[in-house]
């Protein structure tokens, strides 16, 4: 089953114009320095740095960006969107001519990862959106990673080629065959350099495994097993078997009209190969063993915190239902985010997260009106930067918001094309709750619920942040960076 | 603030064609609706979620994380409409006539259908301690008592400590039901518990004569004469 046929695409790497996006905005001006004062202490000041994307007011849908995500060297930066198409961004070396190039990304490879299928025996169509990249490590010079829709997962091949072959013997330059009987004498083939052409070609694909819609994939730290999980169920992969997987995780109920919960995000723990987590849609974490028993379906921790009675509703658990788990690099946290806030939890103590951060608390008395616009289902995820120190996500009006726990400050930032000026620093923004709107304060009432940041991604060594804004992928850098 | 379009016609049509399609959230005995908001959900909060359930149930492929917090936002909004139960539990007879009071407050058709079960579920009852659970909504108590003698009946088969009067010519309504189970020594009144029935007395004799029987081996063997010559007693 592995192996579908010859890939698409596979843009030079000169070019600038990707398959799905338009040309970059300038984000270097050649000698002009950053501008304003440096950030003091150990505040980062965020700059634009580029802009992924068309300019276009009338989006296609296609074009919406449904997940982004950075490689482990940092190096690559991976986009999928909803018209199942995979961008592959590479980040330029440094350029002694250009010091103030510190790395831009450009587009590396483009292909397309997923098909819209037809799923006859049920007479529905399966979008062809991706849900979620993941990266494996790099173990030789070709890049793999695994893209998944709601039904497929795929292990795609990245490699690159600059070199090619001439002077065979059997065949033409342009490929024609050689009348055996004609050739009278033998060369050797040799390698002569050539464009550098970026190759995607997919080496397994992992299907029929999932009833529900899978919503996370995961590399296990063993580098040879994944996960991949639905609403119901987690299943276990080992990267070189396409035809079976073992199921590690079920929640289906015997009876469906008993569902009262379904699995929201699962990921592996980023050391211990044998520990995983999933989240649900009440607000619950569950941490599973797997060398407990084949089956995990009772935890090893269940991680929950308790209602405040205070602010009980007829949303509490719409958003309590956490849409994104994250382990942090070092392994000892964990990192949930649900409609609200953001939370830490210290993977010893289940009771309660170690700290709560919120996103847009304001947001807490639209919760009626963010019901009736399905806008309160929006799943948001969340990152965290390589050092722990910083973690980010999203929100609406193109904001995203930022917090540091060390210096317990938090930021809201905006991905906006307004903003865009090369190298400009990101200026704080403020969403005014009541009363006096102050000047540069936006109210609440003026946000714009279609602009969702829903995908973010951080470098995992530097301060470099990768933000998803409907069909434009900002970069963000750090001017001290 | 933007939304996203959702028309909310009031079809009682497109309501009641939901509640059919799905009514396994309205399962009162579910935890759910034990735990009932504080504030009491909008007519219109109700319509837009079951406007939400019944769009969600129309995908060919239904988000299942969207129709499981729906249904159960739906539910929350169901219990803070219901009218709370009024039922305190019933652990012991001297609490039976706040059943009792109960009871008779409740609507007739909802009991008669919990009144078979009810009668079913006597058989099974192993002491008088025991009450039945209550099985539907109860109304406002201080209704009138037109439809309550079949209550009293059943709570006199729990037990004579009721508490509560019969009249006589009410148990006429009751001819049809087979009460045979409970003519055994549980539910007589306590003075007759002792009288022996027809099968206690042979039993008794013959395990008499067998305790005889046995203490004349015994004492055979232990002096040491044969006992092959005895013939056995009766009753081996």
């Amino acid at each position: 089953m592995a192996g579908e046929g010859p890939a698409r695409g596979g843009a030079g790497r000169g070019s600038r114009a990707g398959a799905a996006r338009g040309p970059d905005a300038p984000g270097v001006s050649a000698g002009a320095g950053g501008g304003g004062c440096p950030a003091g202490g150990n505040d980062l000041q965020w700059c634009f740095s580029q802009v992924k994307g068309a300019i276009d007011e009338d989006v296609a849908e296609a074009d919406i960006i449904s997940t982004v995500e950075f490689n482990y060297s940092g190096d690559l930066l991976a986009t999928g969107d909803k018209g199942g198409r995979v961008v592959i961004f590479q980040r330029e070396q440094e350029n002694k001519g250009r010091p103030h190039s510190r790395g831009e990304y450009n587009v590396y490879s483009t292909f397309q990862s997923h098909e819209p299928e037809f799923d006859y025996l049920k007479s529905l169509e399966i979008e062809e959106k991706i849900n979620k990249i993941r990266w494996l490590p790099q173990q030789n010079a070709a890049h793999f990673l695994l893209s998944t829709n709601d039904k497929t997962i795929k292990l795609w091949k990245i490699s690159e080629r600059d070199k090619r072959a001439e002077g065979y013997n059997l065949k033409d330059e342009d490929g024609r065959l050689r009348d055996p009987f004609r050739i009278t004498a033998l060369r050797v083939p040799i390698l002569k350099p050539m464009d550098l052409m970026v190759e995607a070609s997919p080496r397994r694909i992992f299907a029929n495994a999932h009833t529900y819609h899978i919503n996370s994939i995961s590399v296990n730290s063993d580098h040879e097993t994944y996960l991949s999980a639905d609403d119901l169920r987690i299943n276990l992969w080992h990267l070189e078997i396409t035809d079976r997987s073992f199921n590690i995780v079920d929640i289906k109920p015997v009876n469906m009209e008993e569902l009262t919960e379904v699995i929201t995000a699962a990921e592996f723990h980023p050391h211990q190969c044998n520990v995983f987590v999933y989240s649900s849609s009440k607000g619950t974490i569950r941490l599973c063993d797997m060398r407990s028993s084949a089956l995990c379906d009772r935890h090893a921790k269940f991680f929950e915190e308790p209602e405040d009675p205070s602010s009980r509703s007829f949303f509490s658990e719409i958003i309590s239902s956490i849409s994104d788990v994250k382990f942090s690099h070092s392994g000892r946290y964990m990192m949930t985010r649900d409609y609200l806030s953001v939370k830490v939890w210290d993977l010893n103590m289940e009771s309660r997260p170690v700290e709560t951060h919120q996103v847009h608390e304001y947001l807490r008395s639209k919760l009626c009106s963010l019901y009736e616009n399905d806008c309160i289902f929006d799943k948001f995820e969340c990152c965290w930067s390589g050092s722990d120190s910083a973690i980010m996500t999203g929100s609406y009006n193109n904001f995203f918001r930022m917090f540091d726990r060390n210096t317990r400050r938090d930021v809201t930032l905006e991905a906006s094309r307004e903003n865009s000026k090369p190298r400009a620093s990101l200026k704080p923004r403020k969403v005014c709750t009541g009363g006096k709107r102050k000047k540069d304060e936006i109210s609440v009432d003026s946000l714009d619920f279609n602009k969702k940041i829903l995908h973010t991604a951080w470098h995992p060594a530097e301060n470099i942040i990768a933000v998803a804004a409907t069909n434009n992928l900002y970069i963000f850098q750090d001017k001290l960076n | 603030m933007l939304s996203k379009g959702l028309k909310r016609k009031r079809e009682e049509e497109r309501e009641k064609e939901a509640l059919a399609v799905d009514s396994w959230w309205l399962d009162p005995s579910l935890p759910a609706v034990a735990q009932a908001p504080p504030a009491v959900a909008s007519s219109s909060l109700l319509d837009l979620s079951v406007l939400k359930l019944h769009h969600s149930l129309r995908q060919s492929e239904p988000d299942l994380r969207h129709l499981v917090l729906v249904v159960n936002t739906l539910r929350r909004i169901q219990a803070s409409m219901a009218p709370e139960p009024t039922l305190p539990p019933v652990p012991s007879p001297p609490a039976a006539p706040c059943v009792a009071d109960n009871l008779l407050a409740s609507s007739d058709a909802a009991l008669s259908a919990s009144m078979a079960s009810l009668l079913e579920d006597l058989s099974h009852i192993e002491g008088l301690s025991q009450a039945p659970q209550p099985l539907v909504d109860e109304g406002p108590p201080g209704r009138p008592t037109g439809g309550s003698p079949p209550n009293l009946g059943a709570l006199d088969l729990l037990g004579p400590a009721t508490g509560c009067l019969l009249d006589d010519e009410l148990e006429g309504l009751f001819e049809d039901i087979d009460t045979s189970m409970y003519d055994s020594e549980l539910w007589a009144p306590a003075s007759e518990g002792l009288k022996p029935g027809p099968e206690d007395g042979p039993g008794k004799e013959e395990a008499l004569e067998l305790d005889e029987a046995e203490l004349d081996y015994l004492l055979d063997v232990l002096v040491g004469t044969q006992a092959l010559e005895r013939p056995p007693g009766p009753g081996r």
